[in-house]
């Protein structure tokens, strides 16, 4: 409804009154985006500013000394490298394979919903309880897998949890098996929006494999799931906690210490809330400079029918 | 006869799905340069036939061949066939220029060369041939200043042609159209209609034309194949359909309005009565039958079947005068001249020469007229 075409035929007062019971009407979720979203968000990033620790009153006003201390510590250094990394691993991986599977679950005639719920077991499984399953499966000496690689003349598979060397790979495979069933149903979903038309018109027009039907219709028709997809992804990897906190607890040496695992430690075990807020904001950074990046620079190759 | 070695044949071919009978065992030929319409309701089977030719549907049994060639289990893309579809199916993320090529680059171009950039340096000129050739495509289609645009930024019309650029552009032996003109508006469509004929006829492909709109099948089609529950029922040239049906299916699905039936008798000596009064025609057949005369075949008479006006419609160059007669509602086409009005009694002569004989089982009878005199 227009403001200009009503304000001069309506009466003053009942124009108020309009004006008052829309403002009443969005006032509970206005209150409740305010209390929960905006206000924590702000007090945090003001709590990054701040040497706040639980139980030390009043905090005092210190600028930028939190991110200096952060920029010089090697701990967060190794935290952010290490997130880096297992994104680096998690993303391209879960991206393409849940693509992969989607594409393979699509084309195969039988056990489609079969297929579909055994991928789509981890998202649904608390994390927290499947954690346990992989540290047994992964574990240097009664786990099955190395077993299995001694049988097939591994003499000393790695403590794929506990070497420094390992324990990155491990996590984002754990990583990878928890997100690629997302992604294969997300791109499910894209899959079935492209309409049969186009692909019986593509074999018409002479494409005959699969690879060049998959080029010419399928992978740029699929452009707007797949950029929704990576950026999920992205974000998903980049928050990854729960496996490091119940099965390696950053260790060891730190090796598998990543963003978040690092705020929680600093803000819930040495109750540095400043310094920990700090490190949240360069999270939050970090995830609104993804989400730029796909936005902006993406969206402009990526054709929506 | 045609050499069986050119253009399209479909033998017998028969498609099941769900347990649900689609094709009975259809057998169809269209020669180079034929324009063949399948006309039928919604659900007849005729797309379900175009789309055995085009190799998307694998028919139960049967044949396809094209310029003599066994395509029945042949991938659409090994077929020669180049298709319209309903609704166009254009690659939206591609430009104009880009869909109409597609079909030359799949069939030129090999994996690597259409590969993006690098492609370009091993096949100059492929490239510089397949933009020649859509060039000379789009020029005569009037989508010449519109190649670089992406198919949702066109209007209905223009898509349109576009789907019929890519379709020809390589110049099939077979040119499927899948109802083109259904989601263009009725002026367009008009327009489009000759377009398409046009279009056909330089391409000199064998065509087949699939509607459910008589008007389309009778004035763009060749030869009409009139299909209905998974059968074609009469194929034949537009004034066989419409003139000498072969069945009272056929008879009322084309001509509009519909063809007026009238329940008759023939009696033990082969004079044709109608409401009990003798006809001047005679049939071998006995018993009770269906006469059927198309609205422009009545005329009104001193003497004759009498009737009464319910309904007058006027239309500007004709008027339709729909009329009640013993039961039986007859329309009538005359000139906006005659002038009659509603709840008028007068008597209705037809034209026997015109009219149609079918049994009950709604197959034609010959009939043949006593004497020169009408009604």
């Amino acid at each position: 409804m227009s403001e200009a075409a009503l304000s001069g035929a309506l009466p003053h007062r009942r124009r108020l009154g309009e004006a008052l019971g829309g403002w009443l009407l969005s006032l509970p979720a206005a209150l409740s985006f305010l209390l929960l979203l905006l206000l924590p968000t702000l007090a945090a990033v003001a709590m990054a500013f701040t040497d706040f620790e639980l139980g030390l009153w009043p905090p005092a006003w210190i600028g930028l000394e939190n991110f200096e201390e952060m920029w010089a510590d090697r701990g967060f250094r190794q935290s952010f490298r290490n997130t880096v990394v297992y994104v680096g691993l998690v993303a391209p991986a879960s991206v393409l394979l849940g693509l992969g599977l989607a594409l393979l679950i699509e084309a195969g005639a039988r056990g489609r919903a079969f297929f579909r719920a055994v991928f789509f077991l981890p998202v649904v499984s608390l994390t927290v309880a499947m954690a346990a399953a992989w540290q047994y499966l992964l574990h240097p000496t009664i786990g099955p897998l190395n077993a299995a690689l001694r049988v097939l003349g591994v003499a000393s598979p790695p403590a794929w949890l506990s070497s420094s060397d390992w324990v990155l790979l491990s996590l984002a495979s754990i990583g990878v098996w928890e997100q690629a069933g997302f992604n294969m149903v997300l791109f499910m979903a894209g899959l079935t929006a492209i309409p049969r038309e186009l692909r019986e018109a593509a074999s018409v027009d002479g494409v005959h494999s699969a690879f060049a039907r998959f080029r010419l219709v399928t992978w740029p028709l699929l452009g707007p799931t797949t950029l929704f997809v990576v950026t999920i992804t992205l974000i998903r990897s980049v928050r990854v906690f729960d496996t490091v906190a119940v099965l390696t607890r950053g260790g060891p040496n730190k090796a598998s210490e990543v963003l978040l695992y690092t705020m929680y430690t600093e803000g819930f075990t040495f109750l540095r809330l400043g310094y920990s807020a700090a490190i949240t904001l360069v999270f939050l950074v970090i995830v609104l400079a993804l989400m730029l990046v796909q936005t902006r620079l993406l969206d402009r190759r990526v054709h929506y029918g | 006869m045609r050499p069986p070695d050119s253009g399209l044949h479909v033998e017998e071919a028969a498609v099941t799905l769900g347990g649900n009978p689609i094709l009975r065992g259809v057998s169809l030929s269209v020669a180079p340069g034929e324009f063949v319409a399948l006309l039928g309701p919604s659900g007849c089977g005729k797309t379900t036939l175009m789309r055995v030719v085009a190799g998307l549907q694998p028919p139960a049994s049967g044949r396809v061949t094209i310029n003599g060639r066994d395509v029945t289990r042949a991938h659409p893309a090994e077929r020669d066939v180049a298709m319209v579809f309903q609704n166009y199916a254009l690659y939206p993320h591609l430009t104009v220029r880009q869909n109409i090529a597609v079909p030359l680059a799949m069939r030129r171009l090999n994996g690597w060369q259409r590969a993006p950039l690098l492609g370009g340096l091993f096949s100059r000129a492929a490239r510089a041939e397949i933009a020649r050739d859509v060039a000379a495509i789009a020029e005569p289609l009037g989508l010449a200043h519109l190649l670089d645009r992406k198919p949702a930024q066109l209007s209905g019309g223009q898509r349109q042609r576009v789907a019929l650029a890519r379709a020809v552009v390589r110049r099939p032996a077979v040119f499927l159209l899948d109802e083109p003109l259904s989601n263009l508006d009725a002026a367009l469509r008009v327009s489009t209609r000759r377009e398409i004929v046009e279009i056909h006829r330089r391409a000199g492909a064998a065509s087949v034309y699939v509607t459910h709109d008589q008007a389309e099948a009778l004035t763009m089609a060749d030869r009409i194949a009139v299909m209905q529950a998974g059968e074609i029922l009469q194929l034949g040239t537009p004034e066989a359909i419409y003139r000498d049906p072969a069945d009272l299916r056929v008879a009322t699905f084309i001509g509009s309005p519909r063809i007026n039936l009238l329940p008759a008798a023939v009696g033990e000596d082969g004079v044709l009565l109608l409401d009990g009064a003798a006809l001047p025609l005679t049939s071998p057949a006995r018993g009770a039958v269906t006469l059927g005369v198309r609205p422009e075949d009545w005329r009104i008479a001193p003497a004759g079947l009498p009737a009464r006006v319910a309904h007058v419609e006027f239309l500007g160059d004709h008027e339709l005068i729909h009329l009640e007669a013993g039961g039986a509602e007859i329309v009538m086409r005359a000139e906006p001249e005659l002038r009659v009005a509603r709840g008028e009694a007068l008597h209705l002569a037809f034209d026997p020469a015109r009219a149609l004989l079918f049994g009950a089982d709604g197959r034609r009878l010959p009939m043949a007229q006593r004497e020169a005199a009408h009604v």
